[in-house]
């Protein structure tokens, strides 16, 4: 007998993290961004995308830990209040 | 033919008639020399297969367990401390549903360091859903584990199985060996085809995050198939082993001697050897004994309540102690008796649980005869009242 938990693969994706969100939430400010991808790298939910000097976050899965915004070497980024 | 060999040599050379594809091992104490034999037949060109040096206990577990999911046959062999390490993934193994063959060389766990042998080693394991296994003899040992392949890899299985063999005296011991002739082994165990892998054309996932409306079924599930698929498969397999290879293959448990006994002693492992020669020797002097070696400890053999209700006391031996209860095989004995008695209305015996050879202690014939004529209800064999005292 076995209980039905081998899944397709991505099924994470049906789970909407941003939801989990507290007060804050990254803001891309687009001002002076150096394209160092620092954010994108280290974003540990992978929900950072863009290529050159412009990244974006999906507010459906960013849980608003900060760190884009505190690895963020020109201060390009904020926490703002949702 | 039969060989003069030693336990562990025994053991690597029935794993590679086996054809596992990926053997992982951490190669320092308390590890044993089975994985060494097996990484030779490899660098030797004897056995084709993947053997992944890694550095930890924990690691080769983690490596046989991603091996297994990718549908190959895997196989790992530990020991005590390396087996504690190894813990947290075998319980991934067993919820993963990967069959996972291992052979885990029985010696006590620390502190004090001792490398001797008891049982108290697997008990960690005991509730993880793995199909545990004991082997009396070197012979058995090496017969248990091509059973233990066929097992573990069934479809409807699916469930990681560990071969317990008792340090030192089976695995550095000497014994005339039958190694089982590939041909015979290739006939008994087909290759591993597993109902699910990992492979990149058809993605899925293993191990997911699952809420409280999901978890139960797993455990449900392995229960259903402990007690069930893999009761019936260890007897189907042992009858068919017995056809195939000319040797006895006992299944759940062995009887002996127990037709007309009044007293049976219940064992794990290779202690049974000297508990039958207690036996003959009592028998000799009139005492109706007998004895019942537990060969599948995981699934519980319940169906032995049967036998042992026909006795008037049961004497439970065993090298591992649930500290600050009693031994684990003497309260699975227990339940079982008393849950038959009470649906059936029989008389419940007299059960007797003796804790002997902790830390590789020897324990004598002369010991468990005087045990057998104390009729204490719970002791230590051989305590040595000297050795205690206060702290220093």
């Amino acid at each position: 007998m076995f209980a039905k938990i081998i899944l397709p693969p991505a099924t994470a994706l049906k789970n909407k993290t941003g939801s989990w969100r507290v007060k804050k939430r990254p803001k891309f400010l687009h001002q002076n961004c150096n394209g160092c991808r620092q954010c994108y790298l280290l974003c540990p939910e992978g929900c950072i995308s863009g290529s050159k000097k412009e990244y974006n976050v999906d507010y459906d899965y960013c849980k608003g830990c900060g760190i884009c915004a505190d690895i963020c070497p020109v201060k390009d980024i904020i926490m703002e209040e949702e | 033919m039969k060989e003069f060999l030693e336990g562990a040599a025994a053991i690597a050379r029935t794993v590679s008639v086996c054809r596992p594809a990926v053997i992982a091992a951490y190669p320092i104490t308390p590890q044993t020399h089975i994985v060494e034999e097996l990484s030779s037949l490899i660098a030797n060109g004897k056995l084709k297969a993947e053997f992944i040096n890694v550095e930890s206990e924990h690691s080769a577990a983690s490596c046989v367990l991603g091996a297994s999911a990718t549908g190959v046959r895997v196989y790992s062999s530990t020991s005590s401390q390396g087996l504690l390490l190894m813990t947290e993934v075998l319980f991934n193994a067993a919820g993963m549903r990967l069959p996972v063959v291992m052979c885990c060389v029985n010696r006590a766990v620390s502190a004090p360091i001792n490398i001797w042998n008891d049982q108290q080693d697997i008990m960690v394991v005991r509730d993880a859903g793995i199909v545990l296994l004991f082997a009396e003899t070197i012979q058995e040992a090496c017969d248990l584990h091509i059973q233990a392949f066929k097992i573990a890899e069934d479809p409807n299985i699916m469930l990681p199985c560990i071969v317990n063999i008792d340090g030192f005296i089976l695995s550095h011991g000497y014994e005339p060996v039958e190694i089982p002739q590939r041909e015979l082994v290739d006939k008994f165990l087909p290759p591993y085809n597993p109902p699910y892998k990992l492979d990149v054309d058809n993605p899925l996932t293993f191990g997911p995050l699952v809420g409280p409306e999901w978890y139960l079924e797993t455990r449900y599930a392995i229960q259903e198939t402990l007690n069930n698929e893999v009761k019936q498969k260890i007897v189907e397999v042992a009858d068919e082993f017995t056809k195939i290879f000319g040797r006895k293959a006992f299944g759940l448990y062995e009887e002996y001697k127990t037709d007309d006994a009044e007293t049976i002693f219940v064992t794990l492992g290779s202690i049974s050897g000297v508990v039958k020669e207690v036996v003959d020797e009592l028998r000799k002097q009139n005492e109706k004994v007998g004895l019942l070696r537990i060969i599948s400890y995981r699934p519980f053999p319940t169906e032995i309540s049967k036998i042992l209700l026909k006795a008037k006391r049961i004497i439970v031996l065993e090298k591992c102690i649930s500290l600050g209860s009693k031994g684990p095989v003497f309260e699975d004995i227990v339940s079982c008796l008393y849950l038959d008695a009470y649906s059936n209305g029989n008389k419940l015996p007299f059960v007797n649980n003796y804790i002997c050879g902790l830390g590789g202690r020897d324990v004598s014939k002369e010991e468990i005869i005087e045990a057998y004529k104390d009729k204490d209800v719970f002791k230590f064999i051989g305590v040595k009242k000297e050795n205690l005292g206060s702290f220093i």
